[in-house]
């Protein structure tokens, strides 16, 4: 990926992936990271967007690590 | 469910020949009719002919079979697994069963020419448990011809998302027939642990034909659009049943036959319990071409077709498939255990005429926030039903929400 791309977006580096068999709605993963995940009525994440801008990064990293079930991951996208 | 019943066969189709109400198509007239099964010389290029035909999976999400051949083909190495999806989980869908149960030959030569050119050395019939006409023809024409590999037959549960191609493979691998949370697909890893072919017993028996004919022969036989010939079943008609059409027909053309007038059609529902609803003006004059149903919102899916009378009530069938496909769920997935059920159970009152406007304001907000947080993708299709339901009902809803009353009320149901 050249930096152009990464400059105007073009190419996402990460994004967001959740198990939803082995999720079970602990939410801590949309307190760590509002900007990205919600959560529904009954406490069940709403990605509203996969893709995982390079500043929110760690704290994506983090979210993944308080996943009590392991049931979230960032996965690096296929060229990114 | 609904019943096989004969009607006029297409002269070119895999039910030419034998009348449908005549039951199974033996081996003696299949070969007669169709020639015996093309050698491997002439199958050659079977792959780029499927993909040239054009031929879209006809479970429901309309992949196409040649791609999908392909990508089987490119990892085997000899030991993928053909599984032929016959477990038809769908209610309102009868049209496998039909080609199972009257054109097994149909069906094992697309299952024996697919597990030749994608290079497998196994193959599952997978049939669900409460067809048993179908499983007894498949036996049967299994005994009538030499077999070059393994053909196993597997009863497939009696759930709705039995059919669903993970669930398959699950089955088949573990005894548990839920969903698995793809990837890996069963293409990459299926059976145990082979790459597997998962596709629809319809889709099979085409591309039985197309071996023998040829692409351009499948393109032309359609009415309009390059989609060649297909399954449908039809509901809410004084006639229902699976029938055999060219692809493209309108579907005013393929209902009217089975005793369905215009006039007296309110809505369509296209596509089963994970299709939409269609005012009857928009779904009269509809070409049943995959490429022209999704320019107009609308999916082809498993082929159902079910219409729904001007003295009938919309809601009442909607709330009735939601309660089903909660039921139905496979309780692993959090939004579907909960949203859909919430959601089913507020259509049910919304329809019963005991709901609030809060519980309509309730399942438009949850309607759009199911798609794509599931597994597998039953939630998806939930969403999708109730989301054409209030475009084409919405002054229903409206009217069931705020003063209580249907303005059907009384008239009891007639489709399925």
């Amino acid at each position: 990926m050249t930096t152009t791309a990464r400059a105007i977006g073009a190419r996402p580096v990460a994004e967001l992936r959740i198990d939803r068999t082995a999720c079970d709605g602990y939410g801590l993963c949309a307190e760590l990271l509002p900007e990205l995940i919600e959560l529904d009525d009954w406490g069940y994440p709403i990605v509203r967007d996969a893709a995982v801008p390079d500043e929110l990064l760690g704290l994506a990293r983090r979210a993944v690590e308080a996943c009590p079930v392991l049931a979230l991951r960032v996965r690096s996208r296929a060229g990114g | 469910m609904t019943a096989v019943t004969p009607s006029r066969s297409l002269s070119n189709g895999l039910f030419a020949g034998r009348p449908m109400a005549a039951g199974p198509e033996l081996i003696g007239e299949h070969t007669a009719r169709l020639g015996p099964l093309p050698g491997p010389e002439a199958t050659r290029d079977l792959i780029p002919a499927l993909e040239l035909s054009g031929l879209l999976g006809r479970g429901g999400a309309g992949f196409p079979v040649g791609r999908k051949w392909r990508s089987i083909a490119e990892r085997s190495d000899g030991r993928a697994v053909v599984l032929a999806n016959g477990a038809e989980g769908e209610p309102l869908s009868a049209k496998d069963r039909a080609v199972m149960t009257l054109r097994p030959h149909a069906v094992l030569d697309g299952v024996l020419l697919a597990a030749r050119v994608v290079g497998a050395d196994e193959a599952i019939l997978y049939i669900g448990a409460e067809h048993r006409a179908a499983r007894r023809s498949l036996a049967t024409a299994l005994a009538e011809r030499p077999l070059p590999l393994t053909v196993r037959i597997v009863d497939a549960p009696d759930r709705y998302v039995a059919g669903e191609e993970s669930a398959a493979v699950h089955f088949v691998n573990d005894g548990d027939a839920r969903p698995t949370n793809v990837p890996p697909r069963p293409y990459e890893r299926g059976v145990g642990g082979r790459p597997t072919l998962v596709q629809n017993v319809e889709s099979l028996a085409y591309a039985g034909l197309i071996a023998r004919r040829g692409s351009d022969w499948f393109r032309a036989a359609s009415q309009a659009g390059p989609a060649g010939l297909g399954m449908v079943t039809l509901a809410g008609v004084a006639h229902p049943g699976a029938r055999e059409i060219e692809m493209g027909a309108p579907l005013g053309e393929i209902v009217g036959p089975s005793g369905a007038r215009q006039e007296t059609t309110q809505a369509v529902l296209i596509g089963g319990y994970f299709g939409r609803w269609a005012t009857a003006a928009e779904a009269w004059d509809l070409a049943l071409d995959p490429a022209a149903m999704r320019r107009a919102g609308l999916a082809f899916g498993c082929g159902v077709v079910s219409v729904l009378g001007t003295d009938e009530c919309g809601l009442e069938m909607t709330g009735r498939i939601l309660g089903y496909l909660a039921e139905q769920s496979a309780a692993q997935c959090g939004p579907c255990v909960f949203g859909l059920r919430a959601i089913a159970d507020a259509a049910g009152r919304l329809a019963g005429r005991s709901g609030t406007p809060d519980d309509l304001a309730r399942i438009e907000r949850w309607g759009g926030q199911l798609a794509g947080r599931g597994a597998c993708r039953h939630p998806d299709g939930a969403a999708g039903l109730l989301q054409s339901s209030f475009k084409i009902f919405g002054e229903e809803w409206q009217r069931h929400a705020r003063s209580r009353t249907c303005s059907f009320a009384g008239q009891p149901a007639r489709a399925a």
